[in-house]
C-alpha cells in the first residue's frame, strides 16, 4: 500500500503543483473538486485568467455577499475580476472547443497509457450526463488531470488500459497525483516527479500504468 | 407606430397557455442562472404534460427540495416525456425516471448541445464536431472526415416554444442579459415557433440603446415580467 496521506493535504499539494505549472496569463477552465482550489496557489507574480463553462472569462473568487446572477459552473457565486467579460454558451464552448484555452484541469475516475480519460459515469449507476467535459478535454491545449493516485479502495486510478466509458480519447497531457507527477512526452506516459513519501519503485509497484521513468526524476515541486 | 413589431406583454399563466401536451419546449438557464422561473412555475401549475423538455440541465431535485426546483420541477411532477441536456446529475429524478424507463432522456456534450440549437435557429443543416469522437458517445452517430480528421455531424435542434429569462426588453422584444444569466437564453430565441421571454423590465421604444441589445425584438414573440418567487427575485 502507498502511505494514506491527510485528505486537506492531498487537495491542496496536488492543486498547488498544477497552479506551478500555469504560465503567467494563460486561460484555464478548472472543474469541480480539486480543480476549482488551483486558482488559490497561483504563485506571486503570476496571474491566470479563470473561465467558466456557462460564460465567464476571468472569474474571481467567492464574494463576501453571494449575488446569485453571477455563478460559476458548480452553481456557487463568483466575483468578477477587472477585465472580466460575460458571454453566451455558444461563445463559452467556442472558446473551450476552438484551442482558445490555455489549459483544463479535471478530475478522474480512471486515466490510461495512452492518455484516455473517464470521469463521467459508472455504467450501473445513475447517469450524471457529461457536462462541458467532453468538450474541454477535446478543445483545450493541455489536459490537466488532478486526482488521488488511489480510490478509496486503494486501487490505483492510473490504469493500463480504462474500462469506463471515456470523455476523451487519448487527450490528457499531464497528471498530478499526491504522489507524482506524469507527463505524456513523445506519446509515453513519464514519471517526472516524485513526492518525499514514496520510492520511485514503491510508486511503480503500486501504480497499474506503466510509466516511463524519466532520465532525472525530480522532487515533485511545492511539497513540504 | 406598427403595431404588429409591439409586443404582447402577458402574464405568465396566460403565456403559457401557448404551451400544449406533447410539444417540445426549450427552457433557458444554467445551473441556478438565466433560468425563467416564473414562466417555469407556471408551467408546472398549468399542469400539461408529455413535453420534450429542452435545458442545459435539469436543475435540482434532492432531499432538501424533493419538488424540484425551477424546470426540475417539471420532471418532478412527471409532465416529460423526453429530456434533452448535457447534465441531469443534480436532479435525481431526471435520473430515477430514466433507469425506470417512464422517461426518455438525450444527453448531448454542452457545447454541442449549444451548436444544435444554433444549427436549428440558423438553418444550419448540422454542425460537425470533435467532441466525443473516440468515445461511446460517437456510437450512434453519423462520422464525417475533413481532411482526415473525424467529427461527429450533430444535428439541429428546434423546439415549439422557448422559455427564456434575459434582463431588459423593450416594447419591440429587443433583449438584453445580465450577468451569468446569459447562457443558453440567446441560441434558444433562435430556434423556436414561438418565443416567450421573462424579464425583469420593460421599456418604450428607445429605452434600451441598439449597441447593447443581444437578441433583436423580431425573434421574440411573447414578454412577461419576472415575478416575485424565491429563485425569480434572487436571480
Amino acid at each position: 500500500m502507498l502511505p494514506v496521506l491527510d485528505e486537506e493535504i492531498v487537495r491542496i499539494r496536488i492543486a498547488k503543483r498544477i497552479a506551478l505549472d500555469l504560465e503567467d496569463g494563460s486561460v484555464v477552465n478548472l472543474g469541480i473538486g480539486i480543480p476549482t482550489l488551483v486558482s488559490d496557489y497561483v504563485p506571486e507574480g503570476r496571474s491566470v485568467v479563470t473561465q467558466t463553462e456557462n460564460g465567464v472569462v476571468g472569474a474571481g473568487p467567492k464574494p463576501e455577499k453571494d449575488d446569485w446572477r453571477f455563478i460559476g459552473a458548480g452553481g456557487r457565486c463568483l466575483s468578477l475580476l477587472p477585465g472580466s467579460s460575460i458571454v453566451a454558451s455558444d461563445m463559452s464552448f467556442g472558446l473551450i472547443r476552438g484551442g482558445h484555452l490555455d489549459a483544463t484541469v479535471l478530475g478522474a475516475l480512471e486515466v490510461d497509457e495512452k492518455g484516455n480519460l473517464a470521469n463521467w459515469w459508472i455504467p450501473g449507476k445513475l447517469v450524471p450526463g457529461m457536462g462541458g467535459a467532453m468538450d474541454l478535454v477535446t478543445g483545450a491545449k493541455t489536459v490537466y488531470v488532478a486526482t488521488t493516485h488511489c480510490d478509496k479502495k486503494g486501487k490505483s486510478k492510473l490504469v493500463k488500459t480504462c474500462t469506463l466509458p471515456l470523455t476523451g480519447a487519448e487527450v490528457t497531457d499531464v497528471i498530478v497525483t499526491e504522489f507524482c507527477v506524469v507527463r505524456k512526452i513523445d506519446g509515453v506516459m513519464t514519471l517526472c516527479e516524485i513526492a518525499p513519501e514514496v520510492t520511485v519503485e514503491e510508486l511503480v509497484a503500486h501504480t497499474d500504468m506503466t510509466l516511463k521513468i524519466a532520465n532525472t526524476v525530480l522532487p515533485m515541486e511545492g511539497c513540504k | 407606430m406598427p403595431t404588429k413589431l409591439i409586443k404582447p406583454v402577458m402574464s405568465a399563466d396566460e403565456a403559457v397557455r401557448n404551451v400544449n401536451d406533447g410539444m417540445s419546449v426549450m427552457v433557458g438557464g444554467f445551473n441556478y442562472g438565466g433560468v425563467p422561473y416564473t414562466l417555469v412555475d407556471a408551467l408546472v401549475k398549468s399542469g400539461v404534460k408529455d413535453l420534450h423538455l429542452i435545458a442545459n440541465d435539469t436543475l435540482y431535485a434532492n432531499d432538501k427540495v424533493p419538488e424540484g426546483i425551477g424546470h426540475g420541477m417539471l420532471v418532478v411532477n412527471g409532465q416529460v416525456r423526453k429530456v434533452t441536456a448535457s447534465h441531469i446529475g443534480l436532479n435525481r429524478e431526471t435520473g430515477r425516471l430514466f433507469n425506470e424507463k417512464k422517461m426518455e432522456l438525450e444527453l448531448v456534450p454542452q457545447g454541442s448541445l449549444v451548436e444544435r440549437i444554433r444549427a436549428g435557429g440558423f438553418g444550419l443543416g448540422g454542425v460537425l464536431t470533435p467532441t466525443g469522437v473516440g468515445t461511446c458517445y460517437e456510437d450512434d452517430k453519423q462520422i464525417v472526415e475533413v481532411d482526415g480528421k473525424r467529427y461527429i455531424v450533430e444535428k439541429p435542434l428546434r423546439a415549439n416554444v422557448a422559455l427564456i429569462r434575459a434582463h431588459k426588453a423593450d416594447r419591440y422584444g429587443n433583449l438584453t442579459y445580465f450577468g451569468t444569466g446569459r447562457n443558453f437564453n440567446p441560441a434558444m430565441a433562435t430556434a423556436a415557433d414561438l418565443v416567450i421571454a421573462e424579464v425583469d423590465a420593460i421599456l418604450e421604444l428607445g429605452g434600451i440603446d441598439p449597441n447593447d441589445v443581444v437578441t433583436p425584438g423580431i425573434l421574440v414573440d411573447i414578454l412577461v415580467l419576472k415575478g416575485d418567487g424565491y429563485y425569480a427575485s434572487r436571480t
